[in-house]
């Protein structure tokens, strides 16, 4: 088994606010990220594969395949964009870190036919980053 | 849905290796320049790795402001701008980096409750870090 990690980074723009908490909890809870008018990330983004590595070509995964589904369903859908206004994952769900880490797990599962997905690292800034594992 | 948080910190400490198990010459030997008499420093790199269920309402695993609060306050205040030696926490402890994951996890495991503690990480220089997790949860 050898596992295989593609690094990309995308610029986006976010902001945390429940609907369904008072604006003072918003304030108390989410702190600065609850500033309504947004702000911004660079974020990297590392996703693990694994899988046996095929004799005939040496690859667990091809790794432009991976970088074409990357793409498309992760820098397309959020380079460059406001997440909370442009990711449909985010109408309702919070942009946190935690979460867009699962919303990208999810849109990848599905596409890879060779290796398994195994982890998705999103960093927000270079102190911060969350992991995520399907579970 | 269960995710890991990473956060990231800093701080400088000195220390000396030395054991009073060995006379001078073993440990020069084993510690070789981190032996010197008047001991040096660092500048460290903590990572503490928290786990949990993503909080439906705040999409969080644990609040950072909470996190900060209490790396702050039981960690970087405690050793930052200290001489590892003198501390209570080293009392016949030789703090080599291994043993400062150790106390740092110990300590982080009693004060923060917001979220699992899964690993402390330290970077002593850019080639050399340390992991400590308790094995049960550990998760490369």
């Amino acid at each position: 088994m050898v596992y295989l990690t593609r690094k990309c980074e995308f610029s986006a723009a976010h902001y945390y606010h429940n609907p369904e908490f008072t604006a003072e909890e918003n304030r108390r809870i989410f702190g600065k990220c609850s500033n309504l008018n947004g702000h911004g990330h660079n974020y990297t983004l590392e996703v693990t594969v694994k899988g046996e590595i095929d004799p005939r070509t040496g690859f667990v995964i091809d790794l432009k395949k991976l970088k074409d589904i990357l793409n498309a369903e992760v820098m397309d859908a959020m380079d460059h964009r406001h997440l909370n206004k442009e990711v449909p994952e985010f109408a309702r769900a919070i942009p946190t870190t935690e979460n867009i880490a699962i919303a990208i797990w999810q849109r990848l599962e599905g596409k890879l036919n060779v290796a398994k997905l195994h982890r998705v690292r999103l960093y927000e800034m270079h102190d911060l980053y969350v992991d995520y594992y399907g579970e | 849905m269960k995710a890991y948080l990473t956060r990231r910190y800093w701080f400088s400490s000195s220390h000396r290796l030395h054991t009073e198990e060995f006379d001078a010459e073993r440990n020069r030997e084993i510690y070789g320049k981190c032996n010197n008499p008047h001991g040096h420093g660092h500048n460290y790199a903590l990572e503490v790795t928290v786990s949990g269920e993503v909080d439906a309402r705040t999409g969080m695993v644990c609040n950072l402001v909470d996190l900060d609060g209490c790396v702050r306050s039981e960690v970087l205040e405690r050793f930052d701008h200290q001489n590892l030696n003198c501390m209570k926490e080293f009392e016949g402890v030789v703090p080599t980096t291994e043993s400062l994951a150790e106390v740092i996890f110990k300590i982080m495991k009693r004060s923060f409750h917001s979220a699992h503690l899964e690993r402390v990480r330290l970077e002593e220089t850019v080639n050399n870090s340390f992991e400590y997790a308790e094995a049960e949860s550990f998760r490369p």
